[in-house]
């Protein structure tokens, strides 16, 4: 017998659940909807999926937005493992306050900002020494590393404040040079949290609208600047495809990404 | 001899190394997150021109060769002339307070019913809530817009069970952009509540209810008092980047609602002012320090405190 504060809990969490993702549900279904008007359920169908597929727009926007983010995680991952190899290990060296606090900060900063700022930089150097000549996939990996190379630092520096240093310091009383201890010890432990870091950056790199209209320029629209300008309209029937089509990769990734840890974790 | 100098080989080589692992991800932040912000900060001080790029240089060329400064407040006297922006920066931090506040009711709440779940059930509810975290915030933002439609299904619904007999506005309204960003942050809010409630030690609550404290008394006395640190960490996770929101007023709110990211974004595109657009992003920054640096502050000062009162 449920008392009732487990009630209220309870419903709390059937309310919380529902909303978070009864919306999501709803695009879902309205993708199959064969209406025009979006919000009348006119029987099912695929129409949707089938003009997704033949709109070169959409899939040119798609490509470019799965090539710079496949780009950003890569770059992301590297630059940011190193940043937190740095602020776990190494505990002074000269700069280390700005560069905690270059670190921190892309995480706090609101987007309209870091667009306006990158795209003021990318002008000035453009006045200055003639590059970048023209503004496009090129400025928008840069603007998705910068911001995405932070979080990996914070996940990678999170993971190497949990785990021992036991185990380098053995390595390197036994003789290992540091470079060796990294890459035969430390690199082998944290990679479960690169692999974390990388997904990340690719999905914040995917999902960046605000940054990229900033600093793209014109020819180089990314799949949410296409949605932005699509939906800003109204609701569109090939928009609820392409999210539904989207949402369905997520969660498939998310679900087995949680099954292979748990897999681990058991063992 | 030689197996001197291969150490002294090896030391340079290895210094080199930890030199180059500092350096590459040191030198692209100095380069791409603190020189724009300078830039940002100088262009600030410019006056628009219609050139390009629109706005005064900062240092000029005088006539006899030599160069000066040129820097002017006007950016940052119009921002504080014009209501608008005033109005626009208080409307800014009303609406992420607001929403913050429903984000901490109604996470609050979740959180505990999954930390006071058994162990598989609350690891499958963990996953759900860090799902829709990955799917894309525009898309979920736009989820909204077909509910919330004049002739959407919210209305739909309420008018089929009779509630309303007339459509609500809800579309293009300060409701629907609410909505948005409660729904949007929601997980930034429950993840750190919850990793501070799953951490709080049950034996505290039970011993409390043995002394004879009722179930009321002793959420508020020991609970809530324990978990202010994830109750702060997960406001200011959902705060900070509900001011500077862009994409869900631009969406889901009207006309009317004013939200200072937006019109940072119109200053810059619509109206090309490239000087104003820069005194906008300073002051929104300063907005923002303040109220990090409290917290933070306040934050080291209580594990401060909680170490101390460990010792006696």
């Amino acid at each position: 017998m449920l008392n009732k504060r487990s009630k209220f809990i309870f419903s709390m969490l059937c309310f919380g659940f529902a909303f978070l993702y009864i919306p999501i549900a709803l695009v879902v279904i309205y993708s199959f909807n064969d209406s025009k008007l979006v919000t009348i359920w006119g029987g099912w169908t695929l129409k949707w999926y089938v003009e997704l597929f033949n709109n070169e727009n959409i899939l040119n926007a798609a490509l470019l937005s799965f090539r710079i983010a496949a780009i950003t995680a890569t770059f992301a991952t590297i630059f940011g493992t190193m940043a937190g190899l740095i602020l776990a290990r190494l505990k002074q060296f000269r700069g280390r306050m700005l560069f905690t606090g270059m670190i921190a900060s892309p995480l706090v900063m609101p987007e309209v900002i870091t667009g306006l700022s990158l795209l003021l930089l990318f002008v000035s150097l453009q006045d200055l020494i003639g590059w970048p000549s023209q503004r496009g996939m090129n400025t928008i990996t840069i603007a998705h590393i910068t911001f995405s190379m932070a979080y990996v630092a914070v996940i990678i520096q999170s993971r190497l404040t949990e785990i021992n240093e036991s185990l380098e310091e053995a390595a390197m009383d036994l003789g290992a040079k540091p470079a060796r201890v990294i890459w035969d010890i430390t690199l082998p432990i944290i990679f479960p949290a690169m692999i974390s870091g990388w997904l990340l950056s690719f999905t914040l790199s995917l999902d960046d609208l605000v940054i990229s209209s900033f600093v793209s320029g014109p020819g180089s629209t990314t799949l949410p600047m296409l949605i932005f300008s699509k939906v800003r309209l109204g609701v569109a029937p090939d928009i609820n495809a392409l999210a539904t089509i989207l949402i369905a990769i997520v969660t498939i990734g998310v679900c087995i990404a949680a099954a292979i840890i748990n897999k681990k974790n058991k063992n | 001899m030689s197996g001197l100098l291969i150490n002294l080989d090896n030391s340079f080589r290895e210094r080199l190394w930890k030199n180059l692992v500092i350096a590459i991800p040191y030198l692209w932040l100095l380069l791409f997150f603190l020189t724009p912000f300078l830039i940002v900060l100088k262009i600030s001080l410019a006056d628009p021109i219609i050139a390009q790029p629109p706005f005064t240089p900062f240092f000029q060329e005088t006539v006899d060769g030599s160069f000066s400064i040129y820097a002017t407040f006007d950016n940052f006297l119009y921002l504080f002339q014009d209501s608008l922006y005033f109005v626009t920066y208080l409307s800014s931090v009303k609406l992420a307070f607001i929403s913050t506040f429903f984000a901490l009711i109604i996470g609050y709440p979740i959180a505990y019913g999954i930390a006071r779940s058994p162990q598989p059930t609350r690891n499958i509810l963990l996953l759900m809530i860090v799902i829709p975290f990955w799917i894309s915030f525009l898309l979920r933002v736009y989820a909204w817009m077909g509910i919330l439609k004049t002739k959407g299904l919210l209305n739909g619904f309420l008018l089929w069970i009779g509630i309303i007999d007339q459509p609500l506005d809800l579309l293009y309204t300060d409701t629907a952009v609410y909505i948005g960003m409660i729904y949007s942050y929601l997980p930034f809010m429950i993840l750190p509540l919850y990793a501070n409630l799953e951490k709080l030690d049950i034996r505290l609550l039970e011993a409390a209810s043995d002394l004879g404290a009722k179930r009321w008394q002793v959420f508020k006395d020991v609970t809530l008092p324990l978990s202010l640190p994830g109750i702060i960490a997960g406001s200011l996770l959902v705060f900070i980047p509900s001011i500077g929101e862009y994409v869900i007023p631009a969406l889901l709110g009207g006309a009317d609602t004013l939200m200072i990211g937006r019109v940072l974004f119109d200053e810059f595109f619509l109206n090309r002012d490239w000087p104003v657009a820069s005194a906008v992003a300073i002051v929104l920054v300063l907005l923002l320090v303040l109220p990090i640096v409290y917290f933070q502050k306040r934050q080291s000062q209580e594990s401060m405190q909680n170490s101390s009162q460990a010792v006696t």
